[in-house]
């Protein structure tokens, strides 16, 4: 009966509704491209660090465990690997550089990071192989931005970087192709630890006989002991402070910045939805109170009346996410390469769930309103 | 004979303490099955108040009523809505119709309610459609219906379910007068036929030219009953003048006014 009600309604009235499911369909499409931009940056940003094969990063102390301010050396390295419960644990540097062609091909931005090969900090290698000495002219990239910028394993590449106010250039060999690995929004490319400390900008006579990098990336033998080994490791080795992944993912530069935007931008947009859904049904029922009175007098029970409004509401507002979806999928699909737009599958549920339910919340004003009219309302009284 | 409806000293008082009104005052009415009431007055006189008890949308503060004997006063609230959809049948003023369904949903919509709604339900529905003159206006949603369809629409939802006591709210308040005694002709007739109970409340004395029995009500009491043919007709007719000797002018005046009151009323209330 509820059903028969709120259908028939809906179906004499097709353009109203249809007009009012394509605002929710819009809506739909902003929330879900605002989620798929938030995984998008955020991968951008923290792939590399996200993908890493290890449980613990150490930074300089008190640097705020921030990642660029960070120097550390081979000194430390060797501290951490004598304790207890390391794993194994590698060296890691950032830098950046670009890529250029000789042949008019336009110039690929880079992260530059170099690893040691064989320790954590190395990339999964999809094509080719991995890196094969810490001295080796070689560089693994990620295979969809080299495939975008015709790359190939085998390929030599040239590096541009800044050294003081000079620009240099240096050849190295693809010797493989990685899964994606971008790092502050660059692809990271990434190279032995020694071969990247020559090549890095840097100032001029800087140079020192040991390496410095900026984390050391540690595995440990028992992941569970994560809060153990992070004390142990700054109680034993001097001037280093240790951070899980996560807490590391946030003190990246920028990161909980973006992400807290785009949360709340996504909050705001469904909290438009809400009101939107919950006006447009409050107008309608307080447009219906007559007709509603009426139902009720001829002996139609309330629970049929708010169901009739509930199923409408969900119907008109799963219609609208269907379309907003669908038309969603149409423009990513459309979408050119390289816009930092990932649509994840728990994100996109998500999302999805949260605006199935705007329709409902934002119509409870109305069913309430609903459920209150007198059916005395039919004779005027 | 059974009553179909019975009232004993029914009573509705409005308001609080110091603002008292009595809108029924201890009303005492038989109704019979087949029987066709006009319930007159002129306005404020408690017919919509006296209307909305007998269908069990308003509790009396005194009194009793019976409905097929039944007791209406004390049930709860689910066994009004329960008693109304069974036991009732309605005409209004407006919002007779649901706009979004047919003329043939809005009446098997009574069926519906019921759980009632089987083929032979769909054919009474049709047929009794077609009896009303509308068998070619089934499928047209009540927009799509000038006013006297429309309420012949609501006629047929009155009556479809079997009711034991049909209830006309102003029936004719938004039809010229051709289409009016047209629409309350039929009425009565159906009445008769199916031996329904049926109360017709009305401003327009006109209308009472084809119900048995008139009551009139003034301040909340029943004033005056006619079961008498001609004196119906003469009152029909405004040939009444030794019968509301009283305040016969001022009566028959404020009948055209209210009549014409409630027109505009409804003209400006936009047809919603
Ligand atoms: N809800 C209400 N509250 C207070 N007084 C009311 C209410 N409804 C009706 N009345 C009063 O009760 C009396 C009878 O009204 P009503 O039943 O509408 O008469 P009628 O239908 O004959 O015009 C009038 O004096 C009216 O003002
Ligand atoms: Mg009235």
């Amino acid at each position: 009966m509820a059903f028969y009600l709120a259908f028939k309604e809906v179906w004499r009235n097709k353009g109203r509704f249809l007009t009012f499911s394509m605002v929710i369909a819009l809506i739909t499409v902003l929330v879900l491209f605002i989620a798929a931009l938030a995984t998008g940056l955020a991968n951008a940003n923290k792939q590399y660090i996200d993908n890493l094969d290890a449980d613990l990063l150490v930074y300089q102390e008190n640097v705020d465990i921030q990642l660029t301010s960070s120097r550390i050396g081979e000194s430390r390295l060797n501290d951490i690997r004598r304790l207890n419960g390391v794993a194994d644990l590698g060296l890691i540097g950032f830098a950046s550089g670009t890529i250029v062609f000789t042949d008019g091909r336009e110039e690929l931005d880079i992260s530059l990071i170099g690893v040691q090969p064989g320790k954590p900090g190395e990339p999964a290698i999809l094509a080719g192989q991995g890196l094969r000495s810490v001295r080796a002219d070689e560089i693994v990239l990620p295979q969809e931005d080299a495939q975008r910028a015709g790359i190939k394993v085998g390929d030599q590449v040239t590096i541009k970087t800044i050294q003081g106010t000079e620009e240099e250039f240096f050849d190295l060999l693809v010797v493989g192709l990685s899964t994606p690995q971008q790092y502050f929004f660059q692809p990271g490319g990434v190279l032995p630890l020694e071969t990247w400390d020559e090549i890095r900008p840097q100032a001029p006579g800087s140079g020192t006989d040991q390496v410095i990098g900026n984390i050391i990336a540690v595995k440990l033998e028992d992941p569970a002991l994560l809060e153990l080994m992070s004390s142990r490791i700054e109680q034993y080795v001097n001037d280093v402070e240790a951070a899980d992944k996560p807490t590391a993912i946030l003190a990246l530069p920028g990161y909980s910045a973006q992400q807290s935007t785009l949360s709340t931008q996504q909050f705001f947009t469904f909290f438009i939805g809400v009101l939107v859904v919950g006006g447009f049904f409050q107008i309608q029922t307080l447009q219906k109170v007559g007709q509603i009175g009426m139902l009720k007098a001829i002996g139609t029970p309330n629970r049929i009346v708010a169901s009739a409004s509930l199923l409408q509401i969900i119907f008109v507002t799963a219609f609208g996410v269907f379309i907003g979806g669908a038309g969603t999928l149409l423009l990513a699909l459309s979408m050119p390469a390289g816009i930092p737009i990932v649509f994840s599958g728990a994100a996109v549920i998500a999302s999805i769930a949260a605006l199935l339910l705007i329709g409902p919340m934002g119509g409870l004003v109305a069913i309430r309103l609903a459920l209150r009219v007198e059916p005395l309302n039919a004779i005027g009284l | 004979m059974n009553n179909a409806l019975e009232t004993i000293k029914v009573r509705k008082e409005y308001g609080d303490v110091e603002v008292e009104v009595v809108a029924v005052d201890d009303v005492s009415i038989q109704i019979q099955p087949g029987e066709f009431v006009g319930l007159v007055g002129p306005s404020g006189s408690g017919k919509t108040s006296m209307l909305a008890m007998l269908a069990g949308l308003l509790s009396p503060t005194s009194g009793g009523i019976r409905i097929d004997g039944q007791a209406v006063e004390g049930m709860s609230d689910k066994e009004l809505t329960r008693f109304r959809r069974q036991k009732i049948g309605f005409t209004f003023q407006a919002n007779n119709l649901i706009p979004y369904l047919t003329a043939l949903e809005n009446v098997e919509m009574m069926l519906r309610l019921n759980g009632t709604l089987d083929k032979k339900g769909k054919a009474r529905a049709k047929t009794l459609l077609d009896r009303l003159g509308l068998s070619d206006r089934l499928s047209n949603l009540p927009s799509q219906l000038s006013g006297g369809q429309q309420q012949r629409v609501a006629i047929a939802r009155a009556l479809i379910h079997d009711p034991s006591l049909v209830l006309a709210d102003e029936p004719t308040a938004s039809l010229d007068t051709e289409r009016a005694y047209q629409v309350v002709e039929t009425f009565a007739n159906l009445i008769h036929e199916q031996k329904r109970a049926g109360i017709m409340v009305t401003h327009d004395l006109r209308m009472t030219k084809y119900v048995d029995r008139v009551i009139k009500m003034v301040d909340g009491q029943v004033v005056e009953e006619l079961n008498d043919s001609k004196s119906i007709a003469a009152l029909a007719a405004g040939t009444d003048r030794e019968q509301t000797k009283t305040n016969g002018k001022a009566e028959a005046k404020t009948t055209k006014m209210d009549f014409s009151a409630q027109q505009l009323n409804y003209a400006a209330a936009g047809g919603d």
